[in-house]
């Protein structure tokens, strides 16, 4: 492979997918690259889903700026891309004196920002917006304007829009050396390499480290984790908006969250930890969590768990987003420290590259065939009884109920396949196939026959998320059973 | 969007589903068995070990033999529908019936008197108990990985450690060791075994697998697929503290309970049983919804197929008096008692003799099954010994019954 391109944007995460989709709209060749086997394996995967109110962060910084710009495009999106979004709104409840002046201040910021509708509440009208609330509330605010998406659906769906309109996505291609020859990057992953007139390092937690390989800027992304636990539909605790507690110099704090989807979700942590690659969860922080987010919500219950995970924040010391073209280098973009609120800066955030791309020297010539709209995906769970039947007479795949606790049809697992999601976490992210209660005791072994039966790639070559995640050992008779045991037959 | 109208509609064709099935088909009523999968048997169809059917058929049958002979019980005028999953309950203009989705028929209105529910359980997993660490690939429920290991033919992994000494992780310890793995080791965290004794001797004991009672996984390590797993004793502080260990394993099989499968049910704003995740039953079977019945793991967890089968037995007569319009005569709710988990049905019938099965909280030597109607002792029997993980049982007399009628039963193992 030795495939020259206009721009590589590196990385496919929300940000790499929102900047790549921006940019298929003119007539250019856009290479997307990404390092693990399927988009948004990496920090958009494991996040909170929020779609930020305004308020949160000054006018006078980058993310704040693009936050506010990022919250107004989402509808337009929802429109063309059809991810999960809702416009639930958000709200902070204050329980003291204290925490009610810092609510006043956060109101004060939102009202400077330009956040639409931004109301300052009593007690009355907190347990109004949201009965669920512990009735110790005193007062707090109320940001209609916020809401709540599936990430990683968000994602899939900018980056089949930019594949639809042109853009060349490379997977499992992680970058370990880049050189400049005339007016080109080489960028290598291994053995395989591309060229590329410009760059743009969207690299999530490894731009530091992508940024070093091209010789660009140096600066260092310190990892902060964030722990999230996912309840069950049927919880009690379920709230109709996004409930924050007031935030600390840190962080936003622990939420208690309705996905778009449905469930309720807890956290998240914030914990700067020494390694990129933990994504595992404690103890300490499970009570942590349930402590916090019953203070907000007190039906919140430890039964209703269905699964944990955990993501990992990137962030620069100056808590700021870092996009810009860079000084050492030519025609380098510089996309990094994109934590929150980087899913909902990230269609603005691409304008923004967009607009530095051209200021440094990319002509955008805009392409007459661009099409922004993709295809609605159909699932069953999504549709009335009459549709289901016609669909099910169509393709009688969506007849056949593959995930039970997600109403997942075969006819729905075989299109994420067909789409290039190969894995069973890919599978899962697309799907909801194992989201579930039962968490995929009884659709694992169903979805690997159907990956294999598509792809062609041996069951025991499947994994959970590539590289060595391998669902199964090997098959019966690969052992050596040879004092296995004295076991009476 | 077709229509079918019949008798009664059972939802399952595992053991359970299948025997009301029969019995009431050769009752003379027209009935239809919904089944999700495309084979008949349900769970039993992956248990190819044997110690099924000492009860019910008198004699040890393996899982699938175990269905097979039910199979052939079935009889010809019963309609079953494989490959069909019952989206919804629903009671409306058209009576009683389901919203079934079937890939070769679409979707089908089903209309029937009378409804069984016998869905069955499903496994407890990671999720509910909150194993800290990492999420890498390898960690399954022991029924999954029996499934993998007996109907796909593939091994889950190397070298195991299982959480929980239930009894599929009991079995899967000495398939998985049968297969040539290395079962390191079951982690158990209560002071006892929680599956039968006869799986401890045969299927840990046998091939030398340390069982470590009152320890528990604190953690999972590994990126993409097990590298290891912490186990520690069981602590207040529920920390990494003296005593803990590090296994390096690739696989971590999880036999942490069962539940009974009862997503239909609560959609369909039947009242439940908080005890035993199932549906509150009255003294023939019947759930809070007229008509609907329930039966084997969706109404309780059976440690015995045999068990859950005569209870499907029970159900089909409970069903038959309903369609009938025979009315039970008015007894009392019964209730559980000291040490006794929960008790199945709640209620009793003064018209005949009545069975339950009760799960005792305890584990006891030289116990007492004692059932009161106040402070009489109506019905009591001698338990050499008791544990949560042996379903005991109880038949009381009609005559016992009558003298108490209108009363509350109180069961309690002392």
């Amino acid at each position: 492979m030795q495939d020259s391109f206009d721009v590589a944007v590196i990385g496919a995460g929300v940000t790499g997918a929102a900047i790549a989709r921006r940019l298929s709209e003119y007539k250019l060749d856009v290479a997307l690259l990404e390092k693990e086997c399927d988009v948004s394996f990496g920090v958009s995967k494991a996040n909170s889903g929020i779609i930020h109110g305004g308020f949160h962060h000054s006018g006078s910084t980058l993310k704040g700026r693009l936050e506010i710009r990022g919250n107004r495009m989402f509808d337009q999106l929802e429109n063309e891309l059809h991810f999960p979004f809702r416009r639930c709104g958000i709200l902070i409840a204050a329980f003291s004196t204290e925490e009610m002046k810092q609510v006043e201040s956060l109101y004060a910021q939102g009202v400077a920002n330009q956040a639409i509708g931004i109301e300052l509440c009593n007690s009355d009208r907190m347990l109004a917006l949201e009965p669920k609330l512990n009735h110790d509330v005193v007062g707090g605010l109320h940001a209609p304007s916020g809401g709540i998406i599936e990430p990683y659906r968000f994602v899939f769906a900018l980056v089949e829009s930019a594949l639809k309109n042109g853009v060349r996505l490379i997977t499992e291609f992680e970058v370990d050396r880049a050189g400049r020859t005339g007016d080109l990057y080489d960028i290598y992953a291994g053995d395989r390499g591309i060229k590329a007139r410009y760059v743009v390092n969207a690299a999530g937690l490894f731009a530091d480290k992508v940024s070093k390989l091209f010789g660009a800027e140096e600066y260092t992304i310190i990892p902060r984790k964030g722990e999230e636990y996912l309840m069950d539909r049927e919880a009690a605790a379920l709230p109709s908006r996004v409930i924050f507690p007031v935030p600390s110099r840190v962080s936003k704090g622990m939420l208690v969250i309705p996905t778009a989807e449905g469930t309720t979700m807890l956290g998240p942590t914030a914990e700067q930890t020494g390694d990129k690659t933990d994504v595992s969860t404690s103890e300490e922080n499970f009570e942590r969590i349930f402590y916090s987010a019953r203070r907000l919500i007190p039906s919140v219950s430890e039964r209703d768990i269905i699964t944990s995970f955990a993501g990992v924040r990137p962030t620069l010391p100056e808590n700021d987003f870092f996009i810009a073209v860079s000084e050492r280098r030519p025609h380098f973009i510089q996309a990094a420290g994109i934590q929150s609120p980087g899913l909902t800066a990230s269609p603005a955030i691409a304008d923004y590259v967009k607009d530095l791309l051209k200021r440094d020297g990319l002509v955008l010539e805009e392409d007459p065939h661009y099409d922004p709209e993709i295809e609605p995906v159909q699932r069953i769970r999504n549709l009335d009884i009459e549709a289901i039947d016609r669909l099910i007479e169509r393709d009688p795949g969506y007849g056949e109920i593959i995930c039970r606790c997600e109403s997942v049809s075969r006819a729905e697992i075989i299109d994420a396949v067909r789409k290039g999601h190969t894995t069973l976490d890919g599978v899962k992210f697309y799907t909801r196939a194992q989201m579930g209660r039962c968490q995929g005791g009884f659709c694992t072994f169903r979805i690997l026959k159907i990956i294999s039966e598509e792809t062609g790639i041996p069951i025991d070559r499947i994994t959970k998320r590539g590289r060595g995640s391998y669902i199964v050992g090997g098959r019966i008779g690969d052992f050596d059973v040879a004092g296995a045991g004295t076991g009476r037959v | 969007m077709k229509i079918r109208r019949i008798d009664v509609l059972v939802i399952g064709a595992g053991a359970s589903g299948l025997t009301s099935a029969i019995k009431l088909a050769e009752m003379g009523y027209e009935v239809s068995v919904v089944e999700r999968e495309n084979t008949l048997g349900g769970i039993l169809n992956q248990c190819i070990h044997s110690g099924f059917g000492l009860h019910y058929f008198n004699e040890e049958l393996t899982g699938p033999e175990f269905a097979d002979r039910l199979i052939g019980l079935l009889p010809d005028a019963l309609y079953l529908a494989p490959n069909a999953t019952v989206d919804r309950l629903i009671d409306d203009e058209n009576g009683l019936g389901a919203l079934v989705f079937s890939p070769e028929s679409g979707i089908t209105r089903y209309s029937s008197r009378a409804i069984v529910l016998a869905m069955g359980c499903r496994e407890r997993n990671r999720g509910n108990i909150h194993i800290p660490g990492s999420r890498p690939s390898g960690v399954y429920t022991a029924g999954l990985a029996q499934r993998l290991v007996n109907i796909e033919g593939y091994i889950p992994g190397k070298d195991v450690v299982i959480v929980g000494s239930g009894d599929i992780g009991l079995i899967m310890a000495r398939r998985m060791s049968w297969v040539g793995a290395k079962v390191h080791c079951v982690v158990e965290i209560q002071p006892y075994p929680s599956g039968l004794t006869r799986n401890i001797v045969q299927c840990l004991n046998d091939f030398n697998i340390p069982l470590h009672l009152s320890h528990v996984v604190t953690k999972i390590n590994g990126n993409d697929r097990v590298q290891s797993v912490e186990i520690s004793p069981v602590s207040r502080e529920k920390e990494r503290g003296p005593g803990s260990f590090t296994v390096e394993c690739d696989t971590l099989l999880l036999s942490v309970g069962l539940v009974p499968e009862n997503e239909l049910t609560r959609k369909f704003g039947i009242a439940m049983n908080h005890e035993t995740s199932g549906p509150k039953v009255d003294s023939r079977l019947m759930t809070s919804k007229p008509g609907v019945f329930a039966c084997g793991n969706v109404l309780h967890v059976h440690d015995l197929v045999d068990y859950a089968c005569e209870e499907a037995e029970r159900c089909a007569k409970g069903v038959d008096e309903f369609l009938r319009g025979v009315a039970p005569e008015t007894g009392g709710p019964v209730v559980s008692g000291a040490n006794v988990r929960y008790v199945v049905p709640g209620a009793y019938n003064p018209g005949s003799d009545n069975r339950f099965y009760l799960r005792p909280m305890i584990v006891k030597n030289k116990s007492r099954l004692s059932v009161r109607a106040g402070e009489v002792e109506i019905y009591g029997k001698n338990l050499p010994h008791v544990q949560p993980s042996e379903m005991v049982e109880a038949t009381l007399s009609k005559d016992a019954l009558k003298a108490c009628s209108g009363q509350t039963l109180e069961v309690r193992i002392e």
